[in-house]
């Protein structure tokens, strides 16, 4: 049996849980935990929530779904959940630009971890107060190259399209195999 | 769809910048988190062509006071010879009496239009919308200015700003004479900016105070008081200070790529395009 991941990340309140129990065939398993931070003396204690969902490919291979918690100081818990992802998902709450700038910021840390390709995705494009994706690229300061596209967490078909188009975009980065053997 | 957010989290600039990207045109209304009044940017293709301070559209003949272009009788003069009173008609007076020429105006507008975005660069927060199609008043005199220089001339605003932030983090300390006697002290030349602030200065007013007695803006009470304390002649009272939290930078573990193949990932595409 071979399992591969994938990684949703953004911002605390970005729909990261709606977004994986939109597609998950479990429902998304959340592990709460206690952690104590000294740099952090006036929060004694906070909980951690990372989330989990599963798709079954075939008999013989699954996709695993994992959230990460959304405050950047648990980043400790982010490395270890894009251990070996295939790319990951920065979902941003489009209506909320208080949190563009910590979104652009994961996204950072994320590149910093590995290079696996990713894409933005503007979410709640149904509150009237959001972003749409372009302004969001722009206000993220974020390269054309970049896919930034909009999502509503809740839609089953809009999280399908994200991943569908994540996979394209790991697709197009991994080197061509024929192309590879021919150079041989 | 209405951008709508806060400047503490998007800047001006940014803003600016992301307006001129995309071409916009509307108005940019931002209303000062300290009840530091309102303004309101108009754009037309991604460039700036009017402003509006504290809910009222600036009268041309108000902007030229302002920037030094015309005195009040002058207005006065212009007023009366006007027919009708829009900017437009008080425009064509000035360039009918010989006050001012066209390019003058011109000039005049476009200044007027750049010093209230430097002004509101220094705002450190405020609620900001932005409308898309929305106009000024068809009698106004618009000038379009092109966002690029601004944006550049607004970055190094917002650093000498944040500089001078550094070096004076808290407003809300009193200001004191320097306690040494120095002989120096007498060949110094003040501005009357500073003149006014060194008759406000006492063990109560704080300098945020004095900014708000003498409306001057946040940037310039900086800029003034950081002359001040260059030449010596005033300190900073005491008041407890909150320690600064430093951040540590990470350092990233080299990349693991994940290491599957081609047919791997067709096989999830197609169960994901299945769902
Ligand atoms: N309108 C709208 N609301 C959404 C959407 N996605 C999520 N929400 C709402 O946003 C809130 C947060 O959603 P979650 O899925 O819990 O977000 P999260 O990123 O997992 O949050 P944390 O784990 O607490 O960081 C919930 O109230 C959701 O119902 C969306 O696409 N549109
Ligand atoms: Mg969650």
């Amino acid at each position: 049996m071979q399992t591969v991941k994938m990684v949703v990340t953004g911002p605390f309140n970005a729909g990261k849980t709606s977004f994986i129990g939109a597609v998950s065939e479990i429902p998304v398993v959340r592990t709460e935990r206690k952690i104590s931070d000294d740099t952090r003396a006036v929060k004694d204690s906070t909980t951690v929530a990372m989330d989990f969902g599963r798709i079954t490919v075939d008999q013989d291979l699954v996709l695993y779904l994992f959230g990460t918690p959304g405050q950047k100081r648990f980043d400790f818990m982010w490395e270890i959940l894009s251990e070996g992802m295939l790319g990951f998902v920065v979902l941003v709450d489009s209506a909320r630009p208080e949190t563009f700038r910590e979104a652009r910021s994961i996204l950072d840390t994320f590149r910093g971890y590995s290079n696996t390709p990713f894409i933005v995705a503007a979410n709640k494009q149904d509150d009237e107060d959001a972003w749409p994706p372009d302004d969001l690229r722009i206000a993220m300061s974020l390269d054309e190259n970049v896919r930034v596209l909009p999502c509503v967490s809740g839609d089953k078909n809009s999280v399908k399209s994200i991943l569908v188009q994540l996979l394209e975009v790991i697709l197009e980065y991994l080197p061509e195999e024929s192309a590879a053997k021919s150079i041989k | 769809m209405a951008l709508k957010g806060n400047l503490r989290d998007v800047g001006l600039n940014q803003l600016l910048n992301l307006i001129h990207l995309a071409r916009k045109t509307g108005a940019l209304s931002v209303q000062n988190d300290n009840g530091g009044g309102n303004a309101r940017l108009y754009f037309r293709e991604g460039k700036l062509i009017y402003a509006a301070l504290d809910g009222q559209e600036t009268r041309l003949t108000d902007m030229m006071v302002k920037i030094g272009k015309l005195n009040p009788d002058q207005v006065a003069a212009i007023r009366q010879r006007a027919q009708v009173d829009t900017d437009k008609a008080l425009g064509l007076a000035m360039i009918q009496t010989g006050i001012l020429t066209q390019a003058d105006i011109v000039q005049g507008v476009k200044n007027y239009l750049l010093e209230t975005v430097y002004q509101l660069l220094t705002w450190a927060g405020g609620v900001f919308i932005f409308e898309p199609n929305h106009a000024p008043a068809e009698e106004r005199i618009t000038v379009p200015i092109n966002l690029d220089h601004l944006i550049i001339e607004g970055g190094r605003r917002v650093r000498e700003f944040e500089k001078l932030r550094e070096e004076l983090p808290d407003l809300d300390v009193p200001l004191k004479f320097t306690e040494r006697q120095d002989a120096n002290l007498r060949n110094i030349n003040l501005s009357v900016d500073q003149w006014k602030i060194i008759s406000f200065i006492n063990s109560r007013n704080t300098i945020r105070q004095i900014a708000s007695y003498l409306k001057v803006d946040e940037f310039q009470i900086r800029r003034i008081v950081n002359g001040l304390q260059q030449a010596g002649l005033v300190e900073l009272g005491t008041t407890p200070r909150v320690p600064v939290p430093v951040t540590v930078g990470t350092a990233y573990p080299s990349p693991s790529a994940p290491n599957v193949g081609r047919g791997v990932l067709l096989r999830v595409m197609d169960r994901l395009r299945g769902l």
